[in-house]
């Protein structure tokens, strides 16, 4: 125990020495490595110098590279170089100065040799662990091995504090002892080795004998040697020209001729703003170069929308601002919201400027260009010369009368042949007779069922009125004339007994009345095998035409002969509805509108003439001018057609006048003046003169609309007729009235 | 005859058509190189008439341009350029590539520029064109010269439009050529009349601008790029023809004084800036004096020119409209336009010393007459000046004369600015504002006019109100008469005895004027009746446009008019 104690004892006393020790020498390392340092800078430049110079040497004379860069080492900088190369090892480096001061110590005597101061591989012979760092034996009591391999124990050492005091005051070697870490000991360094400490710390070489101011050799000279500095002979490539260089130049000669390489340009920003005076020979040739060119047009200026302070009416109230939010942006009128700001310094950047700056860019390359004739009509000029309406009096102006009296639908109304009386048929199943100058109504017969139509007899010998009802033909003899016309008319009634008919084929029947309707006047009924819309009289008042719209039969137009009481049917085939039928007031002609057209038929050659298209979709009514040449026809899709018989089947002129369905049409016996009647409630009274000449063409001017008829079920005024001999215009309406207009 | 048959679509109107990528392909161009040949050259696409036919019979959407104008960019120099550049940057690339980097910064020197003066002169052969030709210019450099540094394009542009501009403004304020001036919400228009024709530009505010970036800027930076080129030859041969130097440099004289104030007016860059500030006139080539004398005699030319002189006469009043008086603009007020516009009228202007380069005379001076503000309220005032807002500068100017400022004063509620640009025919709305200004240009007080105005208005409002009534009154005696009819009848068809009853019948006053009217109305609708189907169409157009027009001028009167009956209540309960 107590040895072990004993042990531990020294081992503590080893360490504490150790541990000064290792002050003592971080103190010296300290010391040293300034020393280092100032080497450093030393051979720092010196080796810039050294490199310096072989760089040049290397540019300059590459023949000579090697001539003797190594050879030429000097003996003391070896040492230095070999501190500095390594920096960072400083340990190692105390070590080697170390280790050359003990080799100096050991062989000072030994006779130099070549490798005298080359320590590289130089060991140190008392130790042999080599260069490592001496920590690692720190735990350990040896400190390395001899040469035979047997451990160097670390010399015991018991310097405390105190003891170091002690010699330091004592001790007057103390300043020169070093401990050598290798072995631990301490060494007394010599004289010599003191000195050559200070001859370093000073900078100076560490050969004393060393002259540093030795008189320079110079090996390179301008003056030409007679002898080379080196042995070696010159390469080859000094004194031949380099392929490679002549490669390189080559290629740049040749590029500079071929014009690849150009010189540089010395002022290049000169000639971007450099301006001069373009156009100060104007010369007209190259105006006058012929290009399709539009110059763009400009931006449209800025209105008061615009203004940073508009007044107030130019800004967006709320409704307005919410309508421009909603538009697209291509709808809107202004591509802004007008803004009102107090003052000029409130006003913030608009956020488009640039884009509508880009937008501008590519309008202008690319929006095609166009010339836009801009029409600068004064539309006053669009509206045609008409002769004035005054000019062309006369014709009905104001409404004058009103017959009032039925209580459905006036469906259709006729004047008599004389101008006095005027018959209507209306829905309530009645047939009213009313005087025209007082608008009384002379007469009621009740038919018993809505009428559809009813028609003067136009011969004024005779007074007759046909009346079509549901599928029956009535022939009334009012009396309302001279008793010698009220006797023709009988007579021509009452004629036909002796020869009855044979060929009305069974259809239509014939029958006189009795009774209370013969009290009531009428005369005749010819019972048809359909309803009847709409009945004609022919010019001489002995022939009546009757209508049977019937899309699936031939059995649709039958023609009655009064005075025999002889019906035929002209046609075999069906050829569209029929909506209305009419005689030629002079010639044979049997005019037949259906849907689309108005066929006429030659009644003696009994064949088609002629086939008039009107452009229209459905025909509703057709009048034929009392010359006969002209017709006209309503449509439901409110045109007015007017053919002219002798110009061409298409018609001379379409009429839009009005806004609804056109209902009837009806031309005057005498004045050159036609009307249409519509849904719309109006009727329209044109003049319409029909020239002998047959170059000149109709002149159609409308010259009066006239109103008064009340809508009812939209339906407006369903019939119109002239007087025969005023200019007067009769219309019947859906109002349950007549009117009058003169 | 002879010759082979042509086949379908090689002749006609699809031989005179080339449709873009074909045109391309022409001229051996890639997209972009053949966009900025289009600008440089100004072509444009062409719409032909029967797409159909130049489209070979396909309805597809396709870009058309002439041939003609094709071949016209075939023999262009420009185009050889393009593909120099294209080779270059192959080198270039090819040389980055093979990291040699002396043969980078040779190409790099090299680098093929074109220039684009013959252009230039192509496209406007006479100087007359391009300066009708040049609003879009000045709108773009304007805009461009206020571009920060941000690398949407090269600084050298943005200082080449920046000089330009100025150089541009200095010439309008030395010709004294600025006509009108408006200050809109997108930024300041101006206009100005140089050689007979009117130029119209828009300034940005002075801010940084937040760059949108649905916006293509090498198709904005290639129209500056000819933009600059033109504005700078226009430059040119304007400042040459007012006998002034170009580069435009400052009158010697006051360079002098000012050379003595500050050392470094001598560099060229404080040199340029002094330019933009605009307080300085130019130098001449041929010294002022020596001008003035020879200025031309006025011949009465004919005596049907008396107008044009009275015109003319107007005009060199509006030029001297600022002449003798002095602005001081305060820190806030936009300096540079203020500035621009009241030298272009011949006022003397100057602003604080530290706002910036080239004031002329300090706050304290006595002989300012105006001071510009545009604060509330200014601490320590000046008693022997008015202080004002800047719309009145503008105002001023575009109503020709010096309008009271008593309007204007600070803390005062403006008066709205109106556009000069709209010339107000007749229909057309006229705000009342402007009526008032007609009136004082008229010499006529203002007080009473608006009154007049106004009872006019209410007049012609009653009129139209009457009209109305009348036909209404018609109206109702046609119904009138109906019911007196329809009672007789009714009483007829009862059966009763007619209490016949004579009553003194009143005589109508008839109008024989209004009837005629009446009659004449008539016959157009008759007439307008028997109009062609195509004419139809077309006056019902006119008609309507012109009618909507009536609308819109109607509607704004009515909007101003509930406003200012709101005002006129609001001030009535302020009194209360």
């Amino acid at each position: 125990m107590e040895e072990s104690s004993k042990r531990s004892e020294q081992r503590k006393e080893m360490e504490k020495e150790r541990k000064k020790g290792e002050k003592k020498r971080r103190k010296e390392e300290e010391e040293e490595e300034e020393e280092i340092l100032i080497f450093n800078h030393k051979s720092a430049e010196k080796e810039k110098e050294d490199e310096d110079l072989s760089d040049s040497e290397d540019s300059v004379f590459s023949g000579l590279e090697d001539s003797g860069s190594d050879s030429e080492d000097d003996d003391d900088d070896d040492e230095d170089l070999k501190v500095d190369q390594n920096l960072s090892q400083q340990v190692k480096k105390e070590e080697d100065v170390q280790s050359s001061l003990k080799k100096k110590d050991e062989e000072e005597e030994v006779k130099r040799d070549e490798y005298e101061h080359d320590s590289s591989d130089e060991e140190d012979i008392r130790n042999t662990v080599g260069n490592i760092p001496m920590e690692w034996y720190k735990d350990f009591p040896h400190i390395g091995y001899d040469l035979d391999g047997k451990k160097i124990y670390k010399p015991i050492r018991n310097k405390d504090e105190l003891d170091d005091f002690l010699d330091k005051m004592e001790n007057p070697d103390y300043w020169r002892t070093v401990q050598d870490k290798q072995t631990g000991s301490d060494v007394v360094l010599s004289d010599e080795q003191v000195e050559l400490v200070k001859r370093l710390q000073r900078g100076q070489f560490g050969d004393v004998n060393f002259n540093e101011y030795q008189p320079q050799v110079e090996f390179f000279t301008q003056e030409v040697m007679l002898h080379p500095v080196t042995n070696r002979p010159a390469d080859k490539r000094s004194f031949i020209p380099s392929l490679l260089e002549k490669d390189k130049v080559s290629k740049l000669v040749h590029a500079i001729k071929m014009g690849w390489i150009k010189p540089r340009r010395d002022s290049r920003d000169d000639s971007r703003g450099r301006y001069y005076d373009l156009w100060a020979s104007e010369d007209t040739s190259n105006l006058a170069r012929h290009r399709m060119h539009l110059p763009a047009p400009k931006i449209p200026l800025p209105g008061h929308h615009e203004s940073y302070n508009p007044p107030p009416e130019y800004l967006f109230t709320d409704e307005e601002r919410a309508l421009w939010e909603q538009q697209d942006p291509v709808d809107r009128k202004f591509p802004f919201v007008p803004r009102s700001f107090s003052s000029l310094r409130l006003v913030p950047a608009f956020p488009r400027f640039i884009h509508e700056r880009f937008e501008r860019c590519l309008d202008l390359y690319l929006c095609p260009r166009q010339r836009k004739m801009r029409v600068n009509v004064n539309p006053e000029d669009l509206i045609p010369k008409l002769p004035k309406p005054k000019d062309l009096q006369p014709f009905p102006t104001t409404q004058s009368l009103v017959y009032r009296g039925h209580s459905g639908l006036v469906r259709s109304i006729s004047v008599s042949p004389s101008g006095q009386w005027l018959a209507s048929g209306s829905d309530d199943g009645s047939v009213r007779f009313w005087e025209i100058c007082s608008s009384r109504c002379l007469k009621t017969v009740q038919v018993g069922g809505a009428v559809k139509s009813v028609a003067w007899n136009p011969n004024p010998s005779v007074c007759l009125l046909a009346v079509a009802l549901d599928s029956a033909v009535l022939i009334l003899s009012p009396a309302l004339a001279d008793r010698q016309v009220v006797l023709s008319s009988d007579r021509l009634l009452s004629a036909p007994q002796e020869a009855e008919p044979i060929e009305g084929d069974g259809l239509v029947n014939w029958s006189d009345t009795e009774g209370e309707e013969l009290n009531q006047g009428i005369r005749l009924k010819i019972q048809h095998p359909k309803a009847v819309q709409q009945v004609a009289w022919h010019t001489k008042g002995d022939y009546l035409a009757s209508v049977m719209p019937d899309h699936s039969s031939h059995l649709q137009v039958l023609i009655h002969q009064v005075s025999r009481r002889r019906s035929q049917n002209p046609f075999r085939k069906n050829k569209g509805l029929v909506q209305s039928v009419s005689f030629h007031p002079i010639r044979p002609y049997f005019f037949v509108a259906t849907q689309r057209s108005v066929r006429i038929y030659n009644l003696v050659k009994q064949d088609l003439t002629k086939k008039l298209h009107a452009n229209s979709k459905w025909i509703s009514s057709m009048a034929v001018h009392p010359g006969g040449d002209h017709v006209i026809c309503g449509s439901y899709d409110c045109k007015l057609s007017w053919f002219d018989l002798d110009l061409s089947t298409k018609p001379y002129r379409m009429l839009r006048h009005h806004r609804k369905a056109v209902r009837s049409v009806a031309y005057h016996r005498l004045y050159p003046l036609f009307a249409s009647a519509a849904d719309d409630g109006s009727i329209i009274v044109c003049h319409g003169t029909v020239y002998n000449d047959l170059l000149q063409n109709p002149l159609i001017v409308p010259v009066k609309v006239l109103r008064g008829h009340v809508i009812t079920h939209e339906l407006g005024v369903l019939d119109v007729t002239f007087h025969p001999t005023q200019p007067w215009i009769f219309s019947s309406g859906a109002d349950a009235t007549i009117r009058l207009f003169t | 005859m002879g010759g082979l048959q042509k086949k379908k679509f090689e002749r006609g109107s699809a031989a005179n058509y080339i449709t873009r990528n074909k045109a391309r392909r022409k001229l051996q161009l890639s997209l972009p190189d053949f966009r900025r040949l289009c600008i440089l050259k100004g072509i444009y696409p062409h719409e032909p008439k029967h797409k159909k036919k130049v489209n070979k019979g396909s309805t597809a959407a396709r870009t058309f341009y002439l041939l003609k104008d094709i071949r016209f960019l075939l023999h262009e120099p420009i185009v050889g350029k393009f593909r120099d550049y294209k080779v270059f940057v192959r080198r270039l690339k090819k040389a980055y590539g093979k990291t040699e980097w002396s043969a980078v910064e040779r190409l790099r020197e090299n680098k093929p520029t074109y220039k684009l003066d013959h252009i230039i002169k192509e496209r406007y052969p006479s100087f007359i064109d391009a300066l009708r030709d040049i609003d879009d210019a000045l709108c773009m450099c304007f805009l461009f010269s206020t571009f920060a540094r941000t690398g949407k394009c090269h600084v050298q542009t943005i200082q080449l439009c920046r000089r330009l501009t100025v150089e541009w403004m200095n010439y309008v304020i030395t010709s004294s050529a600025l006509r009108k001036v408006f200050i809109s919400i997108k930024g300041i228009y101006y206009q100005a009349e140089v050689m007979g024709q009117l130029i119209t530009w828009v300034v940005p505010y002075q801010f940084s601008h937040d760059h949108p970036t649905d916006v293509d800027y090498r198709v904005m930076a290639t129209f500056t790029e000819l933009y600059t080129t033109l504005l700078g030859f226009v430059n040119f041969r304007l400042y040459h023809s007012l006998n002034l130097i170009y580069p435009p440099k400052m009158d010697s004289k006051v360079e002098m004084d000012q050379m003595e104030d500050d050392d470094y007016a001598m560099t060229s860059e404080s040199n340029s800036e002094k330019l933009s500030a605009l307080s300085a006139s130019l130098a001449r080539a041929v010294s002022s004096a020596e001008e003035e004398e020879a200025e031309l005699d006025q011949f009465p030319v004919e005596g049907e020119d008396i107008e044009q002189m009275e015109a003319k006469e107007k005009e060199q009043k509006q030029q001297k409209l600022f002449k003798g008086l002095k602005f001081f603009l305060n820190r806030e007020a936009p300096r540079e336009s203020l500035a621009f516009v009241i030298r272009c009228f011949g006022g003397e202007v100057s602003w604080d010393k530290s706002l910036c380069i080239g004031s002329t005379y300090e706050v304290t001076d006595e002989t300012i007459t105006h001071h510009i503000a545009d604060r509330p309220n200014i601490e320590k005032q000046y008693i022997n000046r008015y202080y004002i807002q800047p719309q009145w500068v503008y105002d001023c100017v575009n109503a020709k004369m010096l309008l009271p400022v008593e309007d204007y004063f600070l803390g005062v509620n403006l008066p709205p600015h109106l556009s000069p640009f709209v010339e107000e025919k007749e229909g057309d709305y006229v705000p009342p504002e402007k009526l008032k200004i007609m009136a004082l240009q008229r010499g006529e007080k203002p007080a009473n006019e608006e009154e007049e105005e106004d009872e006019e208005e209410g007049e012609e409002e009653e009129e139209e109100e009457g009209d109305e009534e009348e036909e209404e009154e018609e109206d109702e005696e046609e119904e009138a008469e109906e019911k007196n009819l329809k009672m007789m009848e009714e009483q007829r068809s009862q059966g009763k005895s007619l209490q016949v009853k004579v009553t003194p019948g009143k005589v109508k006053a008839e109008n024989s004027a209004r009837l005629e009217e009446e009659e004449k109305a008539e016959e157009k609708r008759l007439a307008i009746m028997m109009m062609k189907k195509k004419e139809k169409y077309l006056y019902d157009k006119i008609m309507f446009g012109k009618k909507r027009k009536v609308r819109e001028a109607n509607k704004l009167a009515a909007k101003r008019k509930a406003h200012d009956d709101a005002e006129k209540s609001k001030k009535k309960k302020a009194k209360k």
